[in-house]
């Protein structure tokens, strides 16, 4: 079977490296990568201790299906206590870094406690330590990466690290992978950086083997061909064609989602990406796969060599990682800018330093609404006009941030602490302190119901009520397949594989391949039940560190403002309706608690 | 005829689909570390270039084996390397000018790639086309036909 069987302890504070048997009857109930992680994660630490001190856990896991032939199979997660939240944190990745981890022999790591001094933690076949990051420290994910293979001579290690962003305590700080992938969401990389580690490189010669090898490879090469039949538009565009559907459809949150519509999204759309300019220039390089994936919608893109931003910077006249959707939406509509270079740009920075772009993104949104609303001036912002559609002072505030320098400094305070801090908190967009993705919840209802009760806070990612929500946009019906996808959604990310796949794939198509890798019996309900016991572990952890009922909310804006365009004009988010309705529907109280009788029908008593 | 494996790196993604399925054909396990073929990567992925053995008709590898180890599939043209022949020396590794034919030291001899018997996996599981498995005798044609066509077009 395709675990190795295997995990590593890393206590920081001692330096103990500790290989530990990976507990297969959890595995067996979490699925593997974000459920089994969750479960360590439970077992290991108090809730309530502070995400960036030394008793967070913080913790790196595989799937089951990770490092196999299966499409996507790349992917990993990092879980952890989360430092905008004060929830569970968890984001996961794709590059070639998940898998090479698994043929390094470990289905996770999990790390506690907290260096003294700057380290990085080396696998390099049965060779593991902790190394000195002292010439690291500072650096960032791109010198990172260069330095660690050249100082071990082995171009062929697997780099997970932070950039300044993580070291300097930006709240929002991202893992990247293999330079341009990342574990970027809910500030991961905020408790790595909390933790002294500032990288982990990994060299992995072993195999992975499957359960039923022969099954395995007929039954993931049909779905292979199953896949290629609905992927072509996200090879060909990537994510960012979603940009003309939400426009259209008057769901594209533009100036911190005070409009829903923003003029200038062709500039920054997928098709722009693949328009040669007058001067022969073309956004879009090519596309990229993460590790084993058959759909390959990642981009490459490079920036005008004239362009502003690096035109005496030739360090970035090379390619690098592109605009993604969400990327496009928190450097396009909601700073409401249009210059594709720029967003380009603030893409590679991201990377470089180690950032979420949706947190910073949307962060920046409220500072330049408290600019035009004159609650902050150019006294405060190191002198930069912060206007909706500065395409500079979007590329100079997104470096200040990855630098920690001045006004970068409250920027990676993250949009909620920011507004706080000026006394406008309604003018954050954000739930539990995590900023919303590319979708307005006054034209997606479901999506708003996602949001509200996504245990990591805003998150699109945890949930899929899109094609409901497209058809209707009023909050009826919402609840069901918000809690459906919810549960669904936990276990294709716990499998290993990516959610780019699910439009493909159903519950069946997962447990055929999930069930001729690795031992369990799985089948379609064993995947959606474990699904559900996830999302439930994942809420019993927030309400352990002290979120409530009040925390499943939306801002103001979205509850009491209506959509001023679109489809859903005139409309609010009905969340008041969906709530209680969703609750009943996951069996919890009325305080959103599960109760004795959800909890022992999911095990978690 | 005699094939060869045809790369074509504008095509690749680097998704390593077919490091999985050489490692899986050759070891029964996904070990990209013991592919046969491999995919590296040039200016943070804008390309991405499969390489594997040519098989070589005067092959280097072959004649600088000191214990015949190497020898000439004559059908497929596969230049094959024989475990219980192989003593481990590495002289093969040395001589060849292109580094694909590895020692491996799980095993203390040498690998590299066979064509699978006449059914190249690489290929097989390439989704992309950018391995294909085609007669070695006409492996320019398809690019002396794109040149045509830019020169009729008035290209280059």
């Amino acid at each position: 079977m395709s675990w190795q069987g295997k995990l590593l302890r890393i206590n920081l504070t001692s330096g103990e490296l500790t290989p530990e048997p990976l507990n297969m009857e959890w595995a067996n109930d979490y699925i593997g990568e974000r459920g089994l992680a969750t479960k360590y994660l439970w077992e290991n630490m108090d809730p309530k201790a502070d995400a960036m001190g030394p008793d967070n856990t913080l913790i790196f896991a595989t799937g089951p299906l990770t490092g196999t032939s299966a499409s996507t199979s790349g992917r990993y997660a990092v879980v952890t206590k989360g430092p905008l939240t004060g929830a569970i944190a968890c984001s996961n990745s794709g590059g070639k870094f998940g898998a090479e981890l698994k043929y390094a022999g470990f289905d996770l790591l999990l790390i506690e406690g907290r260096s003294e001094k700057p380290v990085y933690l080396l696998i390099e076949g049965d060779e593991i330590s902790l190394a000195s990051a002292d010439r690291i420290w500072g650096k960032t994910v791109w010198e990172t990466d260069a330095w660690i293979k050249k100082q071990h001579h082995n171009p062929m290690l697997k780099i997970a690290t932070i950039g300044v962003a993580g070291e300097r305590g930006v709240r929002y700080a991202a893992v990247v992978n293999d330079l341009h992938r990342a574990a970027g969401r809910s500030g991961v990389g905020t408790v790595m950086g909390s933790k002294n580690l500032k990288a982990i490189a990994v060299r992995g010669t072993g195999g992975v083997r499957v359960k039923d090898p022969k099954r395995f490879m007929e039954v993931t090469d049909e779905m292979k061909n199953l896949l290629a039949k609905s992927t072509g538009g996200l090879t060909k565009y990537g994510t960012n064609a979603m940009m003309d559907t939400m426009q259209e459809f008057g769901g594209l949150p533009t100036n911190n989602f005070q409009q829903v519509q923003f003029d200038g999204y062709d500039k920054i759309d997928a098709k722009a990406m693949l328009k040669t300019d007058e001067t022969g220039h073309t956004n879009l390089l090519t596309n990229k796969a993460c590790f084993g994936c058959t759909i390959a919608c990642g981009r490459i893109a490079h920036i005008r060599e004239d362009h502003f931003t690096i035109q005496n910077r030739k360090e970035y006249w090379h390619a690098s990682g592109g605009l993604e959707y969400e990327t496009a939406f928190a450097f396009g509509p909601v700073v409401g800018v249009d210059d594709i270079d720029a967003c380009t740009f603030a893409g590679y920075l991201m990377n470089e330093h180690g950032m979420d772009p949706i947190s910073f993104g949307v962060t920046l949104a409220a500072a330049m609404e408290l600019y035009e609303m004159g609650v902050i001036t150019t006294d405060d912002t190191d002198g930069v006009e912060l206007n909706f559609g500065n395409a500079e002072a979007l590329t100079i505030m997104a470096e200040k941030t990855g630098k920690q320098e001045g006004f970068g400094e409250i920027l990676g305070m993250g949009s909620l602490r920011m507004c706080q801090k000026y006394g406008h908190p309604e003018l954050s967009m954000t739930v539990k302190g995590q900023e919303f993705a590319g979708y307005d919840s006054r034209a997606l209802q479901g999506m708003g119901l996602g949001y509200a009760t996504g245990n990591r806070g805003a998150c699109h990612l945890k949930h899929d009520t899109f094609d409901v929500d497209m058809d209707d946009q009023t909050g009826e019906g919402k609840a069901e397949p918000c809690k459906t996808s919810q549960d669904w959604t936990a276990a294709v990310d716990s499998s290993g594989l990516c959610m780019f796949t699910m439009g493909a794939w159903g519950a069946t198509e997962f447990a055929a391949q999930l069930d001729a890798d690795s031992e369990g019996d799985w089948t379609a309900e064993r995947l959606m039940a474990s699904g559900e016991r996830i999302w439930n572990l994942e809420r019993m952890f927030n309400l352990a560190a002290g979120l409530t009922r009040a925390d499943d909310t939306l801002p103001k804006r979205l509850l009491k403002d209506p959509a001023p365009s679109g489809t859903a004009k005139g409309r609010v988010n009905e969340l008041d309706r969906m709530l209680p309705e969703y609750y009943d529907l996951r069996g919890w109280n009325e305080a959103g608690e599960p109760t004795e009788d959800t909890l022992g029908r999911l095990g978690l008593s | 005829m005699h094939r060869m494996l045809h790369i074509e790196p504008s095509l690749c993604t680097g998704c390593l689909q077919c490091e999985m399925a050489c490692s899986f054909e050759h070891e029964g396990e996904f070990n990209p570390a013991r592919s046969r073929i491999r995919v590296f990567e040039f200016e943070h992925g804008r390309t991405s270039v499969p390489y594997t053995c040519t098989q070589c008709v005067e092959a280097w590898c072959m004649k600088a084996c000191p214990t015949a180890a190497i020898s000439v599939d004559m059908e497929l043209g596969a230049k094959l390397v024989s475990p219980e022949a192989c003593v481990g020396c590495k002289a093969c590794v040395a001589a060849c000018p292109f580094g694909t034919i590895e020692f491996n030291p799980a095993s203390g001899k040498v690998d590299k790639c066979d064509f699978c018997g006449g059914d190249p996996k690489c290929a097989s599981a390439c989704p992309t086309d950018a391995i294909t498995y085609v007669d070695a005798g006409a492996l320019g044609v398809g690019r002396m036909q794109a040149s045509a066509q830019q020169a009729a077009q008035g290209g280059a």
